[in-house]
C-alpha cells in the first residue's frame, strides 16, 4: 500500500473531513500561508523597494472610506506605504520567524530531551535540572530579557539587520524545555519497551537507537506541540516587535506595524492598526484550533505545565 | 508486641526536612546562575567608569579609577564580590537615574504590584460567575458565547485588546483617561498609591481590563472544566438526593471542591501575568517596572537592567520555592515524586 493511500484511509483523514472547523482553519491556514511565500507576486506593492514609497501617500484611509485612494485598498502606512502589501510582507516575516524557531527549538528541546530520557542517571539531571529553571521563568520573561541584551550588545543598527535570526533564536531559546520535558517523557515510556530492548540485543549501538528506534514514536506528541508551539512562536514575535525590541519599522512583522499604528491612533488612523492585528488575530486564531483537532485526534500523552 | 519509643523525629519530618533543603539549595542555585548571567552582561557591556564620571575624562585617569573600582581584578573575583554586593541590596548605580538602582526599581514597584491587584479582582470576578454558569447550562447560548470567546480570546496579544479599549474609550468616546496613573497618593513615605483617588482609580480601569483579558480565557476554560468534573461526582449526587437547596449544592458543595486546581493554577499564571505587563504598560504608559525595563533598553542603561535582572530573578525564585514547599507540605505525593 502506497503512503498515498495509506494516508487516504487514515483516521487521521477521515476525522478531518468530518470536522468542519479544523477544514475551515486549514483552508484559511494554507491560503495565508500562499499569500505570504509569494508576496513578491501578490502584494500590488514591493514595500521592500524604498523607490516606490511616497511619503505623501502617507495615512491614506482605505479605499471605501472618505479621502481613500483607489490605489491602495487599505490605506497607507505612517511611510505612505500600501498597508495591504505590507501587511503581506509582514506576515511572511512572522510566519518565517514563528516556523524557523519551531524548528530551531524542537532540534534542541528534541535532542535534550532524548538524551536525558535514553541515558538517564547524571545526565538527565543535570539536563531536567536547566530545564526546570527555565521553565519556572514565563518564556515571554526570557525572551524580553533574551531581546534586550542582544539590543544592548549588538547595537541598534546591528541588531536591527540581524533582527531575523536573532528573533528566530531568542524565541527558540525562550521556549524550547516544552519539547525537552515531553520528549523525554515519551522516550521514558518507549524505551523499557520490547522492540528497544530486541535492537539492543542484536548488538546496536546508542546512536542508532536513538534516532531510528526511539525517535520516530515520540514524534506524534511532538508534532502536536509544533502546532501550539507555531501560534505562540507568531505571538512572541509580535509582543517583541510592539515592545520595539524585535523586527524594525523598514522591514515590519505584524507586531512592528502595529506598532507603528498605535502612535497614530489618537489621530484618528485606526486602520493601521486594525487590519494587521485582526491577520495577527486570524492567523494564530486558525493555527490553534488546528492545534486543538490534532490534540484530540491524535490524544497524545503530554506534559501539561 | 512491645511498646516502642516514640522517635524524637519521625521519618515523615525528616523526609520533610530533606525536601525542604533540597529545594532550597536549589533556588539558590538558580540564584547563583542568574546573577552569573547578569555580572556577565554588566562585565562585558556596562562601564562603571562612565556612569561615574561621563566621558569627558581622560584615559590615564580613567584607568586609576578602573583600579581603584577592581575593575582590572579577574573575573571571578569581580563576580564573587557582585554576589557579596547583590546579597547586601547593593545592585550598583542606576546611570540615568544617578540613584541606587534597586531604589529605582523599588519607586516603581507599586505601579506594577497595584495594577497586579486589580487585574486579579477582575479576573475573579468575572471568571467565576462566568466559569460556574457555563459548567452548569453548557448548552445554554451564554455558555456557548462564553467558551467561543474564550477560544478566540487565547489568539489576541495584549497590546491589541489594550489599544482597541483605548482606541473606543479615549479616542471615540472619550470617558477613560488612555495613559499614566493619574493622581496618586505617596503613603508609608514609598508607595504611590493610586488606589486613594478617584482619577487612580480611573486610570486602572483599562490597563487592569487588558490585563486581564489576556488570562480571562484561561480562567473561564479551568473553572467550568474542573466545575463540570466535579458535579459529575457521587457526593455531589447524593446532595441531590438529599433534596438540598440547588444554590447551596452548586456554590457551596460543588465550588468550594474546584477552588484547589484554581488556586493552583493562579499561583502560577501569577509570574505570567508579571511578564505581560511590560507590555501591558507600555500601551498605558504605566509608570511601572516593565516601563522603566524598556526605557533602561533605550537608554542602554545596563547597570538597572541587569538589576531589574536580579530582582526579577529573586522575586521568581522565591515565589516557585515557597508555592513548592507548601505543596510539599499539603501534598505528599510531590514529595515523593521529586525525591525519585
Amino acid at each position: 500500500m502506497s503512503a498515498w493511500e495509506r494516508f487516504r484511509q487514515s483516521y487521521l483523514l477521515h476525522s478531518f473531513k468530518r470536522d468542519p472547523i479544523a477544514v475551515i482553519s486549514f483552508v484559511v491556514l494554507m491560503a495565508l500561508i500562499t499569500v505570504a511565500l509569494s508576496a513578491p507576486v501578490v502584494a500590488p506593492y514591493n514595500t521592500y523597494d524604498a523607490a516606490t514609497i511616497d511619503i505623501m501617500d502617507a495615512e491614506i484611509p482605505p479605499s471605501w472610506m472618505e479621502g481613500g485612494d483607489r490605489r491602495f485598498s487599505l490605506g497607507t502606512d505612517i511611510q505612505g506605504r500600501c498597508l495591504l502589501s505590507t501587511m503581506i510582507y509582514g506576515l511572511r516575516v512572522s510566519f518565517l520567524i514563528g516556523c524557523g524557531a519551531v524548528v530551531v527549538q524542537a532540534l534542541i528541546g528534541i535532542l535534550v530531551g532524548l538524551f536525558s530520557g535514553y541515558f538517564g542517571g547524571r545526565t538527565d539531571a543535570l539536563l531536567m535540572r536547566i530545564t526546570d529553571i527555565q521553565f519556572a521563568i514565563p518564556y515571554l520573561i526570557v525572551a524580553i530579557f533574551a531581546s534586550a541584551i542582544f539590543k544592548l550588545a549588538f547595537g541598534v543598527g546591528r541588531y536591527e539587520e540581524l533582527a531575523v535570526p536573532l528573533l528566530i533564536i531568542i524565541i527558540a531559546v525562550s521556549h524550547w524545555p516544552i519539547y525537552a520535558r515531553t520528549v523525554r517523557a515519551s522516550v521514558l515510556g518507549e524505551k523499557n519497551k520490547e522492540y528497544v530492548e530486541a535492537a539492543r540485543v542484536i548488538g546496536l549501538s546508542h546512536r542508532p537507537i536513538i534516532f531510528r528506534h526511539i525517535l520516530p514514536n515520540t514524534m506524534t506528541p511532538v508534532l502536536v506541540i509544533s502546532t501550539i508551539q507555531v501560534a505562540e512562536a507568531v505571538m512572541s514575535e509580535a509582543a517583541l516587535s510592539f515592545l520595539g525590541l524585535g523586527m524594525p519599522i523598514t522591514k515590519p512583522s505584524l507586531g512592528s506595524l502595529i506598532r507603528s499604528g498605535f502612535e497614530y491612533i489618537f489621530s484618528g488612523s485606526w486602520w493601521i492598526t486594525f487590519f494587521p492585528g485582526a491577520l495577527l488575530v486570524i492567523f494564530v486564531l486558525v493555527i490553534l484550533l488546528l492545534g486543538d483537532w490534532l490534540r484530540d485526534v491524535l490524544n497524545p500523552r503530554l506534559y501539561k505545565g | 508486641m512491645g511498646i516502642r519509643p516514640a522517635p524524637a523525629i519521625s521519618t515523615r519530618e525528616i523526609c520533610m526536612l530533606a525536601f525542604i533543603t533540597r529545594r532550597i539549595i536549589q533556588s539558590i542555585l538558580v540564584m547563583l546562575v542568574i546573577s552569573l548571567v547578569g555580572f556577565s552582561i554588566q562585565h562585558q557591556m556596562g562601564d562603571p567608569v562612565r556612569d561615574l564620571v561621563g566621558e569627558r575624562v581622560t584615559p590615564a585617569e580613567r584607568e586609576i579609577i578602573r583600579d581603584r573600582l577592581g575593575l582590572n581584578d579577574p573575573f571571578y573575583i569581580q563576580y564573587f564580590r557582585f554576589v557579596m554586593k547583590a546579597c547586601r541590596g547593593d545592585l550598583g548605580l542606576s546611570f540615568f537615574y544617578k540613584k541606587p538602582a534597586l531604589e529605582v526599581i523599588l519607586r516603581k514597584a507599586p505601579a506594577t504590584i497595584e495594577l497586579v491587584i486589580v487585574t486579579s479582582i477582575i479576573l475573579i470576578f468575572v471568571s467565576i460567575p462566568i466559569g460556574i454558569y457555563s459548567a452548569i447550562y453548557p448548552r445554554s447560548w451564554f455558555s456557548r458565547i462564553a467558551i467561543a470567546g474564550s477560544t478566540i480570546g487565547v489568539a489576541v496579544p495584549v497590546f491589541l485588546t489594550a489599544i482597541a479599549l483605548i482606541y473606543l474609550f479615549s479616542v471615540e468616546l472619550n470617558w477613560l483617561p488612555s495613559y499614566g496613573r493619574g493622581e496618586t497618593v505617596t503613603v508609608w513615605g514609598f508607595w504611590d498609591t493610586g488606589f486613594l483617588t478617584l482619577d487612580g482609580w480611573l486610570h486602572l480601569i483599562l490597563p487592569g481590563i487588558s490585563l486581564s483579558s489576556i488570562m480571562l480565557p484561561l480562567f473561564i476554560r479551568m473553572i467550568r472544566a474542573e466545575m463540570m468534573e466535579v458535579l459529575e461526582t457521587d457526593y455531589i449526587k447524593y446532595a441531590w438526593a438529599k433534596g438540598l437547596d440547588r444554590r447551596r449544592v452548586w456554590f457551596v458543595h460543588a465550588f468550594k471542591n474546584t477552588l484547589l486546581p484554581v488556586i493552583t493554577v493562579f499561583g502560577v499564571q501569577l509570574g505570567i501575568m508579571f511578564a505581560f505587563t511590560i507590555l501591558t504598560e507600555t500601551v498605558f504608559q504605566w509608570q511601572g517596572m516593565g516601563f522603566m525595563f524598556l526605557e533602561a533598553v533605550e537608554r542602554s542603561d545596563t547597570s538597572l537592567l541587569v538589576a531589574y535582572l536580579v530582582f526579577v530573578g529573586v522575586i521568581f525564585v522565591l515565589v516557585n520555592t515557597v508555592v513548592d514547599i507548601v505543596y510539599g507540605v499539603v501534598n505528599p505525593m510531590v514529595r515523593i515524586a521529586g525525591a525519585k
